[in-house]
Order: structure tokens, then C-alpha cells, then sequence
């Protein structure tokens, strides 16, 4: 009994000793208008004691910067009488459009396997939610397939050392946004590491959206394709036109 | 410069953009051909997406068209009874094109049907004009004219039934004729984002048999009016023509295909031949390659 007490309040001291996480992003909204070609999110905080001390530890941090998700069918090709053809595919559910995710040091030196695939640190634990039964061994396949694809985008990223920690107390991270994202609503995810435990995360959004005349394209191509259609038309026939007479008058 | 593509979701440089769309627009003012052939693989190897290319490619192929039908009609090079039977065709072919457009992309070999199609029609286009083209230098240099073509139109074109006359082609045929070519050039823009002028001159002179001096400007016409109904049809199914990138294809197209026109009257029509054939073959050759040799992305992405 006595020992079971102690157990208890070994427990609760070591849950009241977890640090708290307050991050902060440089934006919170990314604006993809004329001239956008990319942006770079500078993700920081404190790291601090309940009482609002410095923790006084050493802390690994991990961010996992997180787009939204989509449905996506992944196609394989295979050889088939002598050319490349899309074969076998896969599908699933919930494939980030973006997923960066910055630490500290390498992952597999921070956490063990099993840590790693519960909190998705790292792009080989990327959760896809598979759509239908499929075998393990050619979903493996598929998801690797998959993040090296993304990966050559730009749009999957994974980065060791794009986390400094300063002083057991602040942290910043830098994570770049290609010009090909999707827009949407992006979730930052903090984790605070130590000795192989999660000890505090926090989240926090970033909303990725078009404005201003990118804005306009985009909702006037999706709601009324019929005066888009004939706008572009009309841009092509009279461009075509005015080249014709502006050359002629030579 | 960088552009920001909004239906394309990604930044390109414009200038890259504005240059291909030149060197498309002078091919077309060349050759008679809108250049689609060749602009809709080239924006898909610089990262744009195929359907966004192939829909935004049939606008440009509009532009480059509407200068060109306006220089023929003027010298009387447009047959309008055999241009409408085209183009009516032309606007049924873009809407099976639509439907088979659908079919093939939820198969997942939208891909490879088109490399194919590609491999297939420039490669036996491509050798077919360059045979024909390098006999006729042969000739002149020779001295030797060669011997005068005895038929006028392909047996089958003989065949089909109830015939109309066709003036300005100097033709006596069935308008099933041409609303058939018609068809097939609608279904490979809407497929291929290209005009299909490269396919349509050579059937137009050897299948139909039309008189040499129409050829270019009732073809021109067709191609026109066929990739404005394919950019009505990709903005109302796929919604992927990407206005921003339109207007950049454009404005080298339109600039190029009138300087294409000038080069085309200083060169000798069978030499010009040639190098559209070369031109051709080689970007058929490329399409091989990359149909046989092993792909550098195995897996592709699409929307489910």
C-alpha cells in the first residue's frame, strides 16, 4: 500500500514537473497572390516550468507542420509489353497536400519507433488511412512511394537540424512553403522531447488562402465556368486578332 | 519574372512561359499547324499540371489560329462549306473527347493513352511528310518531275454516300467525309490539347484530296473554332484552363506565329516541310523514350 502511494505520487510530482510549451509562427495567415513564389515560416516559443520558471532541462523539440488533407489514389507503374503503363494503385483516405516536420536532431535518436508512429514524427510514420483491406507489405510500397514523390516537391520535407534550442528555453524552427501548396488550413504541431517521452506539445494554425485577383481567377473559374470559358475565348480570338493587324500595319 | 499561376496552383517564370509560347507561335505562322503538339509536353515537363496544359494549350492554339484564318480569307484560302463541315464534326468529336477524357482518367491511363496517341500519329505523320518532302527536293534537283498523282481522294472517301460540291476544294464528295476528320481531330484535342493541324493538313490534301491552295486556311479555320469549343468544354467539366497562363502562351504565340508567316514566305514550301517532319519525329522519338525507358516518378498522385 505504502509503496503503491509512492508510486502515485512519483507519478503526479512527474506530472506536475512537465514543462509547458507556448509556440508562436511568424504568420498566421499566408497570403498566395501575383508574385508569390514561396514563403518561410519561422515557428518559436518558450519553453517553460509550471511556475513559469526556466525548466532548466534539456528538451529536444520537434515541429510537424501539417496541410490539408486530401483523398488520393496512387498509381504504379509497371513494365507491359515494352512500355510503362500505370499497373497497380492504392488509395487512401488522408494524405497531407503538405507535411514538414523539423527537429532538433534526427528523430530516430530522439524518440524509438513506437513514440514516433503514435505522434507521426517523421515521414516514414506518416498515417495514410489506407482505404479497403490491403497488405501491409504493398502499403508500405505505395506510402514510400508516395512521400518520395512529394518529397521531390518539396511538399514533403524533413529536416534534422532546422530546430535551435536556445538557453533549455527558447526554440525556433524554419520551415519553407513551396508556391505549389494547397490552400487551406495548416496545422502547426510542438513537441517538447525529453528522454524519449513526449513531455508537453501545443498547437497552433496557419491559414493558407488566395487573395486579391488570384482569389478572383479561382472562384470565378470554379462558380461559373460558362463566362470563363467565354472570357478566355474572347482574350485568345482578340489577342489573336491584334497581333494580326498591329503586324499588318508594318 | 515570376507568375503566379492561380488555376495551377504554382509559380513559373513568366518569361520561360511567354518564350514557348513564341517558339509554338512560330512554328504555327510557319507550318499551318497551331504548335499545340508541342507546347502541351513542354509545359509538363516544366511542372505544369497535364490537364491545366492541355486546357490552357487550346486557347493558345485559338490565338495563333485567328491571324492566320484572317491572312488566308483575305487571299480567298478559306473553303467556308468544307471549313463548317470540319468544325461540325470537329464540336462533336470535342464532346466525345470530354466523355472519354473522364473514362480514361478515372482508369488512370489518361497518361499513357496520350503518349501513345502521341508516339503513334507524329511518328507515321512525322516519316510520311519527311518522305514525301525529301522525294519532291529530290525531284527539283534532279530535274525529274515526278510522276502526277492519279487519284484524287482515298477510295473510301469514294464510298460514302450522298455527295455535295465543294467549290473552292474543287471537290465533288460526301460532307460525311470531312464531318468524320472532323470527329477524330475534336476527340484528339480535347484528348491532346493540340489542334490536330498537323494531322488534319496531310488528311485534308491525301485523303480528301482538297486543292492545295485551300489546305492551310480551311484548316486554320477548323483548328479555331474546334479549340475555342475545347476551352469551353475544359472550363465547364475540368475547370482547368488557367487564365493567367493563357494569356502568357498568347502573347508569344501571337507575336510569333506573325513573324513565323514572314519567315514561311522565304523559304521554299518542300524544304519547310521537311523541317516540320524533323520537328516532329523528334518529338515523337522523345515520347518513345519516355514510354520505354523506365519513368522517373514510378507513382503518380491523382484526386480520388
Amino acid at each position: 500500500m505504502r509503496r503503491l502511494f509512492a508510486l502515485l505520487c512519483l507519478i503526479m510530482l512527474g506530472a506536475a514537473r512537465d514543462p509547458i510549451l507556448v509556440p508562436e509562427i511568424s504568420q498566421h495567415e499566408v497570403e498566395v497572390r501575383q508574385g508569390f513564389t514561396g514563403t518561410e515560416l519561422l515557428l518559436f516559443g518558450a519553453i517553460l516550468d509550471p511556475a513559469g520558471t526556466r525548466a532548466g532541462r534539456d528538451y529536444d523539440i520537434v515541429v510537424v507542420l501539417k496541410g490539408p488533407t486530401r483523398s488520393i489514389t496512387v498509381r504504379e507503374k509497371q513494365k507491359h509489353l515494352g512500355i510503362w503503363v500505370n499497373a497497380e494503385s492504392a488509395e487512401f483516405r488522408s494524405a497531407p497536400t503538405f507535411y514538414a516536420v523539423a527537429s532538433s536532431r534526427p528523430i530516430d535518436r530522439i524518440v524509438d519507433t513506437r513514440t514516433a508512429a503514435i505522434y507521426e514524427l517523421g515521414l516514414p510514420f506518416l498515417q495514410l488511412s489506407p482505404i479497403g483491406t490491403i497488405d501491409p507489405g504493398i502499403q508500405a510500397r505505395f506510402s514510400a512511394g508516395l512521400v518520395a514523390l512529394m518529397a521531390g516537391d518539396t511538399l514533403y520535407q524533413q529536416n534534422a537540424d532546422a530546430v535551435q534550442v536556445k538557453e533549455q528555453v527558447l526554440y525556433q524552427a524554419r520551415i519553407k512553403l513551396p508556391s505549389n501548396v494547397q490552400t487551406g488550413t495548416y496545422t502547426a504541431e510542438t513537441f517538447a522531447i525529453a528522454r524519449g517521452r513526449v513531455v508537453a506539445s501545443a498547437i497552433s494554425r496557419v491559414e493558407v488562402s488566395k487573395q486579391g485577383f488570384e482569389k478572383g481567377i479561382a472562384d470565378f473559374a470554379r462558380n461559373d465556368g460558362l463566362v470563363y470559358g467565354l472570357l478566355v475565348v474572347a482574350i485568345s480570338v482578340g489577342m489573336g486578332w491584334l497581333a494580326g493587324r498591329l503586324f499588318a500595319l508594318r | 519574372m515570376d507568375v503566379y499561376l492561380p488555376i495551377a496552383n504554382l509559380a513559373v517564370n513568366g518569361l520561360v512561359i511567354i518564350a514557348l509560347g513564341g517558339l509554338t507561335g512560330l512554328l504555327s505562322g510557319m507550318f499551318g499547324v497551331g504548335g499545340g503538339f508541342l507546347t502541351t509536353p513542354l509545359l509538363i515537363f516544366y511542372g505544369i499540371p497535364p490537364t491545366v496544359a492541355a486546357a490552357s494549350a487550346a486557347s493558345q492554339v485559338t490565338g495563333a489560329s485567328v491571324s492566320g484564318v484572317f491572312a488566308h480569307s483575305r487571299r480567298g484560302g478559306v473553303d467556308y462549306q468544307m471549313g463548317g463541315m470540319l468544325v461540325l464534326g470537329g464540336i462533336i468529336g470535342t464532346g466525345f473527347g470530354a466523355l472519354l477524357f473522364r473514362l480514361l482518367t478515372a482508369l488512370g491511363q489518361i497518361d499513357t493513352v496520350i503518349n501513345v496517341l502521341y508516339v503513334l500519329l507524329l511518328g507515321g505523320i512525322g516519316s510520311f511528310m519527311a518522305r514525301d518532302s525529301v522525294r519532291e527536293i529530290r525531284a527539283q534537283r534532279t530535274g525529274i518531275p515526278l510522276p502526277a498523282r492519279k487519284r484524287r481522294h482515298h477510295p473510301l472517301v469514294a464510298n460514302l454516300p450522298w455527295r455535295w460540291r465543294f467549290y473552292r476544294s474543287g471537290l465533288y464528295i460526301s460532307p460525311l467525309a470531312p464531318l468524320l476528320l472532323g470527329m477524330a481531330t475534336g476527340i484528339l484535342t480535347m484528348l491532346m490539347g493540340i489542334g490536330g493541324g498537323f494531322m488534319l493538313v496531310p488528311a485534308m490534301l491525301y485523303i480528301l484530296g482538297m486543292s492545295a491552295s485551300v489546305v492551310v486556311g480551311t484548316s486554320l479555320f477548323q483548328i479555331m473554332f474546334v479549340t475555342m469549343a475545347t476551352t469551353m468544354t475544359h472550363a465547364l467539366t475540368t475547370r482547368a484552363v488557367d487564365l493567367v497562363l493563357a494569356v502568357l502562351l498568347l502573347l508569344g504565340s501571337v507575336t510569333g506565329a506573325q513573324v513565323g508567316a514572314n519567315v514561311a514566305l522565304q523559304v521554299r514550301p518542300e524544304r519547310l516541310r521537311l523541317v516540320l517532319a524533323a520537328i516532329v519525329l523528334i518529338v515523337a522519338f522523345r515520347m518513345a523514350l519516355g514510354l520505354t525507358y523506365r519513368p522517373d516518378a514510378i507513382y503518380t498522385v491523382s484526386p480520388l
